[in-house]
Protein backbone atom coordinates (compact mmCIF):
# COMPACT_ATOMS: atom_id res chain seq x y z
CA UNK A 1 0.00 0.00 0.00
CA UNK A 2 1.75 3.22 -1.60
CA UNK A 3 0.60 6.25 1.21
CA UNK A 4 1.02 10.03 0.22
CA UNK A 5 4.61 11.43 -1.02
CA UNK A 6 5.67 8.12 -1.67
CA UNK A 7 7.00 7.26 -5.03
CA UNK A 8 3.77 5.47 -6.83
CA UNK A 9 4.82 5.51 -10.83
CA UNK A 10 2.48 4.42 -13.03
CA UNK A 11 5.21 2.53 -15.35
CA UNK A 12 7.87 0.15 -13.46
CA UNK A 13 9.80 -2.57 -14.64
CA UNK A 14 10.27 -3.44 -10.87
CA UNK A 15 6.44 -4.23 -11.10
CA UNK A 16 6.71 -7.10 -13.83
CA UNK A 17 10.30 -8.18 -11.96
CA UNK A 18 8.20 -8.81 -9.39
CA UNK A 19 4.64 -10.13 -10.01
CA UNK A 20 5.65 -10.98 -13.99
CA UNK A 21 4.47 -14.73 -12.61
CA UNK A 22 0.97 -13.22 -11.73
CA UNK A 23 0.59 -11.04 -14.62
CA UNK A 24 1.44 -13.73 -17.02
CA UNK A 25 -0.98 -15.99 -15.36
CA UNK A 26 -3.84 -13.30 -15.64
CA UNK A 27 -2.69 -12.49 -19.50
CA UNK A 28 -3.01 -16.54 -20.31
CA UNK A 29 -6.59 -16.61 -18.48
CA UNK A 30 -7.81 -13.38 -19.98
CA UNK A 31 -6.40 -14.60 -23.56
CA UNK A 32 -8.06 -18.37 -23.36
CA UNK A 33 -11.33 -16.96 -22.13
CA UNK A 34 -11.81 -14.36 -25.05
CA UNK A 35 -10.75 -17.15 -27.17
CA UNK A 36 -12.92 -19.83 -25.84
CA UNK A 37 -15.98 -17.41 -25.88
CA UNK A 38 -15.60 -16.31 -29.49
CA UNK A 39 -15.05 -19.93 -30.42
CA UNK A 40 -18.69 -21.00 -28.50
CA UNK A 41 -20.20 -17.74 -29.68
CA UNK A 42 -19.18 -18.68 -33.29
CA UNK A 43 -20.28 -21.84 -33.33
CA UNK A 44 -23.66 -20.80 -31.92
CA UNK A 45 -24.07 -17.81 -34.23
CA UNK A 46 -23.00 -19.37 -37.64
CA UNK A 47 -25.96 -21.74 -37.98
CA UNK A 48 -28.48 -18.97 -36.58
CA UNK A 49 -27.27 -17.03 -39.38
CA UNK A 50 -27.72 -19.75 -42.00
CA UNK A 51 -31.42 -20.49 -40.21
CA UNK A 52 -32.29 -16.93 -40.57
CA UNK A 53 -31.26 -16.75 -44.19
CA UNK A 54 -33.08 -20.20 -45.02
CA UNK A 55 -36.18 -19.14 -43.79
CA UNK A 56 -36.52 -15.59 -42.91
CA UNK A 57 -39.62 -15.98 -40.67
CA UNK A 58 -37.48 -16.85 -37.38
CA UNK A 59 -35.32 -13.82 -38.09
CA UNK A 60 -37.52 -11.21 -36.30
CA UNK A 61 -36.98 -13.52 -33.09
CA UNK A 62 -33.27 -14.56 -33.61
CA UNK A 63 -32.25 -10.72 -34.01
CA UNK A 64 -34.85 -9.92 -31.37
CA UNK A 65 -33.34 -12.28 -28.87
CA UNK A 66 -29.74 -11.57 -29.27
CA UNK A 67 -30.78 -8.13 -29.25
CA UNK A 68 -31.77 -8.00 -25.74
CA UNK A 69 -28.87 -10.45 -24.97
CA UNK A 70 -26.99 -7.51 -26.36
CA UNK A 71 -28.51 -4.26 -24.43
CA UNK A 72 -28.28 -6.33 -20.90
CA UNK A 73 -25.58 -4.79 -19.32
CA UNK A 74 -22.32 -7.03 -18.61
CA UNK A 75 -22.33 -6.03 -15.36
CA UNK A 76 -26.25 -7.00 -14.86
CA UNK A 77 -25.71 -10.71 -16.72
CA UNK A 78 -23.49 -11.90 -14.52
CA UNK A 79 -25.57 -10.79 -11.43
CA UNK A 80 -28.25 -12.88 -13.30
CA UNK A 81 -26.43 -15.91 -13.85
CA UNK A 82 -24.23 -15.43 -10.30
CA UNK A 83 -27.17 -17.15 -8.23
CA UNK A 84 -27.47 -20.02 -10.97
CA UNK A 85 -24.12 -20.97 -12.29
CA UNK A 86 -21.80 -19.37 -9.60
CA UNK A 87 -18.60 -17.44 -8.88
CA UNK A 88 -15.67 -18.10 -11.46
CA UNK A 89 -15.09 -18.86 -15.12
CA UNK A 90 -18.56 -20.55 -16.28
CA UNK A 91 -20.39 -17.31 -15.32
CA UNK A 92 -18.06 -15.15 -17.02
CA UNK A 93 -17.92 -17.42 -20.35
CA UNK A 94 -21.90 -17.60 -20.37
CA UNK A 95 -21.84 -13.65 -20.52
CA UNK A 96 -18.99 -13.28 -22.99
CA UNK A 97 -20.52 -15.61 -25.58
CA UNK A 98 -24.17 -14.06 -25.22
CA UNK A 99 -22.62 -10.54 -25.91
CA UNK A 100 -20.73 -11.87 -28.74
CA UNK A 101 -23.66 -13.53 -30.20
CA UNK A 102 -25.23 -10.61 -31.52
CA UNK A 103 -22.43 -8.92 -33.76
CA UNK A 104 -21.70 -12.32 -34.95
CA UNK A 105 -24.85 -13.53 -36.07
CA UNK A 106 -25.71 -9.87 -37.46
CA UNK A 107 -22.96 -9.66 -39.30
CA UNK A 108 -23.45 -13.34 -41.01
CA UNK A 109 -26.99 -12.61 -41.95
CA UNK A 110 -25.84 -9.15 -43.36
CA UNK A 111 -22.88 -11.24 -45.22
CA UNK A 112 -25.01 -14.10 -46.49
CA UNK A 113 -27.37 -11.72 -47.77
CA UNK A 114 -24.86 -9.65 -49.43
CA UNK A 115 -23.79 -11.90 -51.92
CA UNK A 116 -24.23 -11.70 -55.58
CA UNK A 117 -27.37 -13.17 -56.95
CA UNK A 118 -25.72 -13.65 -60.15
CA UNK A 119 -23.16 -15.74 -58.54
CA UNK A 120 -25.86 -17.82 -56.49
CA UNK A 121 -27.71 -17.90 -60.35
CA UNK A 122 -25.46 -19.75 -61.64
CA UNK A 123 -24.99 -21.85 -58.84
CA UNK A 124 -28.16 -22.92 -59.26
CA UNK A 125 -28.31 -23.47 -62.72
CA UNK A 126 -24.95 -25.67 -62.16
CA UNK A 127 -27.69 -27.99 -60.02
CA UNK A 128 -26.44 -26.94 -57.30
CA UNK A 129 -28.86 -28.09 -53.71
CA UNK A 130 -29.89 -25.28 -51.23
CA UNK A 131 -27.90 -27.03 -48.51
CA UNK A 132 -24.57 -27.50 -51.21
CA UNK A 133 -25.09 -23.66 -52.45
CA UNK A 134 -24.76 -22.51 -48.35
CA UNK A 135 -21.96 -24.12 -47.58
CA UNK A 136 -20.04 -24.15 -50.82
CA UNK A 137 -20.88 -20.81 -52.45
CA UNK A 138 -22.80 -18.35 -49.89
CA UNK A 139 -20.91 -19.33 -47.20
CA UNK A 140 -17.39 -18.18 -49.12
CA UNK A 141 -18.60 -15.33 -49.93
CA UNK A 142 -19.65 -13.78 -46.93
CA UNK A 143 -16.59 -14.62 -45.11
CA UNK A 144 -15.21 -10.53 -45.50
CA UNK A 145 -18.61 -9.72 -43.35
CA UNK A 146 -18.08 -13.04 -41.44
CA UNK A 147 -14.57 -11.89 -40.34
CA UNK A 148 -15.34 -7.93 -39.90
CA UNK A 149 -18.10 -9.25 -37.27
CA UNK A 150 -15.14 -11.29 -35.68
CA UNK A 151 -12.91 -8.24 -35.11
CA UNK A 152 -15.26 -6.54 -33.50
CA UNK A 153 -16.55 -9.37 -31.31
CA UNK A 154 -13.23 -10.12 -30.64
CA UNK A 155 -11.83 -6.89 -29.70
CA UNK A 156 -15.21 -5.99 -27.29
CA UNK A 157 -14.74 -8.96 -25.73
CA UNK A 158 -11.18 -8.54 -24.41
CA UNK A 159 -12.70 -5.65 -22.46
CA UNK A 160 -15.78 -7.34 -21.83
CA UNK A 161 -13.76 -10.15 -19.49
CA UNK A 162 -12.73 -7.69 -17.00
CA UNK A 163 -16.35 -6.70 -16.19
CA UNK A 164 -15.64 -10.55 -14.93
CA UNK A 165 -13.77 -9.38 -11.55
CA UNK A 166 -17.76 -9.15 -10.42
CA UNK A 167 -17.61 -12.10 -9.99
CA UNK A 168 -13.80 -12.76 -9.02
CA UNK A 169 -12.98 -14.25 -12.15
CA UNK A 170 -11.76 -10.69 -14.81
CA UNK A 171 -8.19 -11.80 -15.79
CA UNK A 172 -6.45 -8.94 -16.49
CA UNK A 173 -9.02 -7.27 -14.68
CA UNK A 174 -8.42 -8.47 -11.75
CA UNK A 175 -5.13 -6.62 -11.42
CA UNK A 176 -6.74 -3.43 -12.00
CA UNK A 177 -9.29 -3.64 -9.32
CA UNK A 178 -6.41 -4.98 -7.20
CA UNK A 179 -4.20 -2.31 -8.14
CA UNK A 180 -6.77 0.18 -7.24
CA UNK A 181 -7.60 -0.94 -4.19
CA UNK A 182 -4.28 -1.13 -2.83
CA UNK A 183 -3.44 2.20 -5.14
CA UNK A 184 -0.57 0.49 -6.95
CA UNK A 185 -0.71 2.50 -9.98
CA UNK A 186 1.68 0.56 -11.80
CA UNK A 187 -0.48 -2.46 -11.32
CA UNK A 188 -3.30 -0.46 -13.25
CA UNK A 189 -1.42 0.70 -15.90
CA UNK A 190 0.06 -2.39 -16.68
CA UNK A 191 -3.05 -4.75 -16.98
CA UNK A 192 -4.30 -1.88 -19.35
CA UNK A 193 -1.85 -1.68 -21.40
CA UNK A 194 -1.32 -5.59 -21.73
CA UNK A 195 -5.39 -5.29 -22.76
CA UNK A 196 -4.96 -3.52 -25.34
CA UNK A 197 -1.84 -5.31 -26.70
CA UNK A 198 -4.05 -8.13 -26.35
CA UNK A 199 -7.04 -6.36 -28.27
CA UNK A 200 -4.84 -5.49 -31.27
CA UNK A 201 -2.76 -8.57 -31.52
CA UNK A 202 -6.02 -10.15 -31.57
CA UNK A 203 -7.00 -8.32 -34.36
CA UNK A 204 -4.28 -7.99 -36.40
CA UNK A 205 -4.31 -12.26 -36.23
CA UNK A 206 -7.71 -12.41 -37.72
CA UNK A 207 -7.27 -9.29 -40.55
CA UNK A 208 -4.41 -11.86 -41.51
CA UNK A 209 -6.17 -14.57 -41.26
CA UNK A 210 -8.88 -13.22 -43.21
CA UNK A 211 -6.31 -12.56 -45.72
CA UNK A 212 -4.88 -15.95 -45.97
CA UNK A 213 -8.77 -17.38 -46.22
CA UNK A 214 -10.18 -15.42 -48.84
CA UNK A 215 -7.47 -15.27 -51.27
CA UNK A 216 -9.95 -13.93 -53.92
CA UNK A 217 -10.76 -10.69 -52.14
CA UNK A 218 -6.48 -10.00 -52.56
CA UNK A 219 -6.61 -10.36 -56.04
CA UNK A 220 -9.26 -7.90 -56.48
CA UNK A 221 -7.45 -5.60 -54.09
CA UNK A 222 -4.07 -6.20 -56.13
CA UNK A 223 -6.29 -5.32 -59.49
CA UNK A 224 -7.85 -2.30 -58.19
CA UNK A 225 -4.41 -0.95 -56.86
CA UNK A 226 -3.35 -1.87 -60.39
CA UNK A 227 -6.44 -0.42 -62.28
CA UNK A 228 -5.61 2.95 -60.08
CA UNK A 229 -1.93 2.79 -60.99
CA UNK A 230 -2.57 2.89 -64.44
CA UNK A 231 -5.72 5.63 -64.47
CA UNK A 232 -2.76 7.80 -62.41
CA UNK A 233 -0.72 6.97 -65.28
CA UNK A 234 -3.04 7.40 -67.80
CA UNK A 235 -3.85 11.19 -66.28
CA UNK A 236 0.19 11.49 -66.40
CA UNK A 237 0.27 10.88 -70.10
CA UNK A 238 -2.40 13.17 -71.25
CA UNK A 239 -0.97 16.23 -68.97
CA UNK A 240 2.19 15.34 -70.72
CA UNK A 241 0.21 15.21 -74.21
CA UNK A 242 -1.42 18.87 -72.78
CA UNK A 243 1.86 20.50 -72.37
CA UNK B 1 -35.31 -22.18 -5.88
CA UNK B 2 -34.71 -19.77 -3.17
CA UNK B 3 -32.88 -17.11 -4.39
CA UNK B 4 -35.92 -16.26 -6.78
CA UNK B 5 -37.76 -16.19 -3.83
CA UNK B 6 -35.58 -13.93 -2.15
CA UNK B 7 -35.30 -11.64 -5.32
CA UNK B 8 -39.17 -11.35 -5.17
CA UNK B 9 -39.37 -10.37 -1.59
CA UNK B 10 -36.61 -7.87 -1.57
CA UNK B 11 -38.44 -6.38 -4.66
CA UNK B 12 -41.64 -6.73 -2.81
CA UNK B 13 -40.71 -5.39 0.11
CA UNK B 14 -41.84 -1.28 -0.05
CA UNK B 15 -38.83 -0.70 2.35
CA UNK B 16 -36.33 -1.64 -0.79
CA UNK B 17 -37.78 1.25 -2.94
CA UNK B 18 -38.24 4.09 -0.52
CA UNK B 19 -35.45 3.05 1.94
CA UNK B 20 -35.03 2.75 5.72
CA UNK B 21 -34.20 6.85 5.98
CA UNK B 22 -36.32 7.88 2.65
CA UNK B 23 -35.40 8.79 -0.96
CA UNK B 24 -32.97 11.65 -0.19
CA UNK B 25 -30.91 12.55 2.66
CA UNK B 26 -28.17 15.33 3.30
CA UNK B 27 -24.52 14.72 2.89
CA UNK B 28 -22.29 16.62 5.17
CA UNK B 29 -21.40 18.97 2.78
CA UNK B 30 -24.86 20.12 2.95
CA UNK B 31 -25.42 18.57 -1.13
CA UNK B 32 -28.61 15.78 -2.26
CA UNK B 33 -27.70 12.60 -1.13
CA UNK B 34 -29.38 9.35 -2.86
CA UNK B 35 -29.90 7.17 -0.18
CA UNK B 36 -27.73 4.00 -0.87
CA UNK B 37 -30.48 1.91 0.57
CA UNK B 38 -33.94 2.88 -1.37
CA UNK B 39 -34.24 1.61 -5.08
CA UNK B 40 -36.31 4.71 -5.99
CA UNK B 41 -32.73 6.58 -5.37
CA UNK B 42 -30.37 4.39 -6.80
CA UNK B 43 -32.72 4.44 -10.13
CA UNK B 44 -32.72 8.13 -10.01
CA UNK B 45 -29.25 8.32 -9.25
CA UNK B 46 -28.12 6.04 -12.58
CA UNK B 47 -30.43 8.09 -14.56
CA UNK B 48 -28.88 11.42 -13.41
CA UNK B 49 -25.16 10.04 -13.89
CA UNK B 50 -26.08 8.58 -17.12
CA UNK B 51 -27.65 12.04 -18.78
CA UNK B 52 -24.67 13.97 -17.37
CA UNK B 53 -22.60 11.69 -18.98
CA UNK B 54 -23.97 11.86 -22.50
CA UNK B 55 -24.71 15.12 -22.07
CA UNK B 56 -21.02 16.37 -21.72
CA UNK B 57 -20.07 14.18 -24.15
CA UNK B 58 -22.99 15.66 -26.66
CA UNK B 59 -21.81 18.88 -26.07
CA UNK B 60 -18.37 18.04 -27.03
CA UNK B 61 -18.98 15.79 -30.27
CA UNK B 62 -22.38 17.30 -31.89
CA UNK B 63 -20.18 20.46 -33.12
CA UNK B 64 -17.24 18.87 -33.69
CA UNK B 65 -18.90 15.95 -35.83
CA UNK B 66 -21.07 18.54 -37.62
CA UNK B 67 -18.09 20.83 -38.46
CA UNK B 68 -15.74 17.64 -39.46
CA UNK B 69 -18.67 16.14 -41.64
CA UNK B 70 -19.87 19.30 -42.83
CA UNK B 71 -15.97 19.73 -44.62
CA UNK B 72 -15.93 16.48 -45.44
CA UNK B 73 -12.59 15.37 -43.61
CA UNK B 74 -11.35 13.48 -40.71
CA UNK B 75 -13.26 10.20 -41.56
CA UNK B 76 -10.34 8.60 -40.55
CA UNK B 77 -9.57 9.52 -37.12
CA UNK B 78 -13.22 9.20 -36.39
CA UNK B 79 -12.92 5.17 -37.32
CA UNK B 80 -9.57 5.24 -34.92
CA UNK B 81 -11.09 7.36 -32.09
CA UNK B 82 -14.22 4.47 -32.30
CA UNK B 83 -12.26 1.19 -32.39
CA UNK B 84 -9.82 2.57 -29.49
CA UNK B 85 -12.25 3.15 -27.60
CA UNK B 86 -13.81 -0.07 -28.33
CA UNK B 87 -10.85 -2.18 -26.93
CA UNK B 88 -10.42 0.09 -23.70
CA UNK B 89 -12.29 -1.54 -21.13
CA UNK B 90 -14.37 0.37 -19.03
CA UNK B 91 -12.59 -0.61 -15.68
CA UNK B 92 -9.59 0.45 -16.78
CA UNK B 93 -10.27 3.69 -16.79
CA UNK B 94 -12.37 3.70 -13.67
CA UNK B 95 -9.25 2.22 -12.09
CA UNK B 96 -6.62 4.51 -13.83
CA UNK B 97 -8.84 7.75 -12.71
CA UNK B 98 -9.25 6.22 -9.28
CA UNK B 99 -5.75 6.19 -9.05
CA UNK B 100 -5.07 9.42 -10.34
CA UNK B 101 -6.16 12.89 -9.11
CA UNK B 102 -9.53 12.41 -10.64
CA UNK B 103 -10.32 9.90 -7.69
CA UNK B 104 -13.26 7.65 -6.71
CA UNK B 105 -16.88 8.20 -6.75
CA UNK B 106 -19.62 9.95 -9.00
CA UNK B 107 -17.82 12.32 -10.70
CA UNK B 108 -15.04 10.42 -11.71
CA UNK B 109 -17.86 7.93 -13.39
CA UNK B 110 -19.42 10.58 -15.09
CA UNK B 111 -16.03 11.57 -16.90
CA UNK B 112 -15.40 7.66 -17.83
CA UNK B 113 -19.24 6.89 -19.04
CA UNK B 114 -18.85 10.22 -20.77
CA UNK B 115 -15.40 9.49 -22.73
CA UNK B 116 -17.23 6.24 -23.79
CA UNK B 117 -20.16 8.17 -24.80
CA UNK B 118 -18.78 10.18 -27.07
CA UNK B 119 -17.24 7.92 -29.90
CA UNK B 120 -20.60 6.63 -31.05
CA UNK B 121 -22.48 10.46 -31.48
CA UNK B 122 -19.79 11.65 -33.73
CA UNK B 123 -19.30 9.05 -35.63
CA UNK B 124 -22.58 8.77 -36.35
CA UNK B 125 -22.84 12.62 -36.74
CA UNK B 126 -19.89 12.77 -38.73
CA UNK B 127 -21.40 10.11 -41.19
CA UNK B 128 -24.73 11.67 -41.40
CA UNK B 129 -23.18 15.28 -42.23
CA UNK B 130 -20.82 13.82 -44.77
CA UNK B 131 -23.31 11.44 -46.75
CA UNK B 132 -25.49 14.40 -47.14
CA UNK B 133 -25.65 14.15 -51.15
CA UNK B 134 -23.16 16.33 -52.92
CA UNK B 135 -25.62 17.70 -55.29
CA UNK B 136 -27.87 18.97 -52.84
CA UNK B 137 -24.90 20.90 -50.94
CA UNK B 138 -23.91 22.42 -54.46
CA UNK B 139 -27.63 23.22 -55.21
CA UNK B 140 -27.35 25.03 -51.88
CA UNK B 141 -24.41 26.71 -52.11
CA UNK B 142 -25.92 27.73 -55.77
CA UNK B 143 -29.09 29.24 -54.52
CA UNK B 144 -26.41 31.73 -52.29
CA UNK B 145 -26.43 29.99 -48.92
CA UNK B 146 -23.68 30.73 -46.50
CA UNK B 147 -21.72 27.93 -45.22
CA UNK B 148 -23.34 27.95 -41.77
CA UNK B 149 -26.68 28.01 -43.36
CA UNK B 150 -25.72 25.42 -45.84
CA UNK B 151 -24.91 23.08 -42.62
CA UNK B 152 -27.23 23.80 -40.29
CA UNK B 153 -30.54 24.04 -42.68
CA UNK B 154 -29.51 21.87 -45.49
CA UNK B 155 -27.32 19.49 -44.05
CA UNK B 156 -28.01 18.70 -40.26
CA UNK B 157 -32.41 18.11 -41.20
CA UNK B 158 -30.58 15.00 -43.60
CA UNK B 159 -28.37 14.06 -40.65
CA UNK B 160 -30.81 13.94 -37.72
CA UNK B 161 -31.90 10.60 -38.30
CA UNK B 162 -27.79 8.73 -38.12
CA UNK B 163 -27.46 11.83 -35.33
CA UNK B 164 -30.44 10.22 -33.21
CA UNK B 165 -29.28 6.63 -33.99
CA UNK B 166 -26.09 8.03 -32.41
CA UNK B 167 -27.62 9.50 -29.37
CA UNK B 168 -29.27 6.57 -28.59
CA UNK B 169 -26.24 3.76 -29.14
CA UNK B 170 -24.69 6.39 -26.58
CA UNK B 171 -27.28 6.59 -24.01
CA UNK B 172 -28.22 3.07 -24.25
CA UNK B 173 -24.43 2.05 -23.72
CA UNK B 174 -23.96 4.71 -20.80
CA UNK B 175 -27.09 3.63 -18.51
CA UNK B 176 -25.18 0.07 -19.40
CA UNK B 177 -21.97 1.11 -18.39
CA UNK B 178 -22.70 3.26 -15.18
CA UNK B 179 -23.19 0.19 -12.90
CA UNK B 180 -19.62 -0.19 -12.84
CA UNK B 181 -19.51 2.56 -10.80
CA UNK B 182 -20.21 0.36 -7.93
CA UNK B 183 -17.02 -1.38 -8.00
CA UNK B 184 -15.75 2.25 -7.62
CA UNK B 185 -17.26 3.65 -4.72
CA UNK B 186 -20.16 5.25 -6.58
CA UNK B 187 -23.55 5.02 -6.72
CA UNK B 188 -26.58 4.17 -9.30
CA UNK B 189 -27.98 0.60 -9.33
CA UNK B 190 -24.91 -1.18 -9.34
CA UNK B 191 -24.84 -0.84 -5.69
CA UNK B 192 -27.32 -3.40 -5.24
CA UNK B 193 -25.55 -6.03 -7.11
CA UNK B 194 -22.02 -5.31 -5.34
CA UNK B 195 -23.62 -4.88 -1.84
CA UNK B 196 -25.40 -8.57 -2.65
CA UNK B 197 -22.04 -10.05 -4.07
CA UNK B 198 -20.16 -8.82 -0.89
CA UNK B 199 -23.21 -9.69 1.58
CA UNK B 200 -24.06 -13.27 -0.04
CA UNK B 201 -27.37 -12.57 -0.45
CA UNK B 202 -27.75 -14.25 -4.00
CA UNK B 203 -31.73 -12.63 -3.81
CA UNK B 204 -30.16 -8.94 -4.01
CA UNK B 205 -27.52 -9.76 -7.02
CA UNK B 206 -30.69 -11.13 -8.82
CA UNK B 207 -32.98 -8.16 -8.22
CA UNK B 208 -29.95 -6.00 -8.70
CA UNK B 209 -29.76 -7.39 -12.18
CA UNK B 210 -33.05 -7.31 -12.92
CA UNK B 211 -33.64 -3.97 -12.08
CA UNK B 212 -30.81 -2.81 -13.78
CA UNK B 213 -31.67 -4.94 -17.14
CA UNK B 214 -35.33 -3.56 -16.99
CA UNK B 215 -34.03 -0.22 -17.07
CA UNK B 216 -31.88 -0.52 -19.94
CA UNK B 217 -34.63 -2.10 -21.88
CA UNK B 218 -36.41 0.52 -20.76
CA UNK B 219 -34.94 3.46 -21.77
CA UNK B 220 -33.75 1.70 -24.97
CA UNK B 221 -37.46 1.25 -26.20
CA UNK B 222 -38.31 4.40 -25.39
CA UNK B 223 -35.22 5.98 -27.38
CA UNK B 224 -36.08 3.86 -30.11
CA UNK B 225 -39.74 5.54 -30.17
CA UNK B 226 -38.12 8.69 -29.78
CA UNK B 227 -35.74 7.84 -32.65
CA UNK B 228 -38.46 6.80 -34.90
CA UNK B 229 -40.06 10.00 -34.10
CA UNK B 230 -37.47 12.38 -35.06
CA UNK B 231 -36.87 10.18 -38.51
CA UNK B 232 -38.82 11.14 -41.54
CA UNK B 233 -40.92 8.46 -42.82
CA UNK B 234 -38.97 7.68 -46.15
CA UNK B 235 -35.65 7.98 -43.94
CA UNK B 236 -37.02 5.00 -41.59
CA UNK B 237 -35.91 1.84 -43.77
CA UNK B 238 -32.76 3.49 -44.31
CA UNK B 239 -31.71 4.39 -40.46
CA UNK B 240 -32.37 0.38 -39.43
CA UNK B 241 -29.86 -0.76 -41.99
CA UNK B 242 -27.64 1.68 -40.45
CA UNK B 243 -28.19 0.79 -36.79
Amino acid sequence: MYGRGVDNPWLSLDYLRRSGDEVWEQLVIHTSLTLQAILIAAAIALPLAMVVRRSPRFAGPILGITGVLYTVPSFALFALLAPFTGIGRTTVLIGLVAYALLVLVRNTVVGLQGVDPDIVDAARGLGYSRTRMLLTVELPNALPSIFAGLRIATVSTVALVTVGVVVGYGGLGQLMFRGMQSNYRAQIATSALLCLALALLLDLLLVLIARWATPWARERRRARRSLRGGRAGGAGRSAEAAA
Amino acid sequence: MSTIGDAWTYLTTPESWVGANGVFGTNFDGSLRFQQDSIIALTLEHLYMSFAAVGIAAALALPLGLWLGHVRRGGGVTTVVSNVSRAMPTLALLTLFAASAIGFGNRAVIIAAAIFAFPPILTNTFTGMAGVDADVREAAFGQGMTRLQVALRVELPLAVPLIAAGLRTSTTQTVATVPLAALVAGGGLGVIINFGLATQRYGEVLAGGILVAALCLGIDWLLARAQRAVTPAPLRRATVAAA
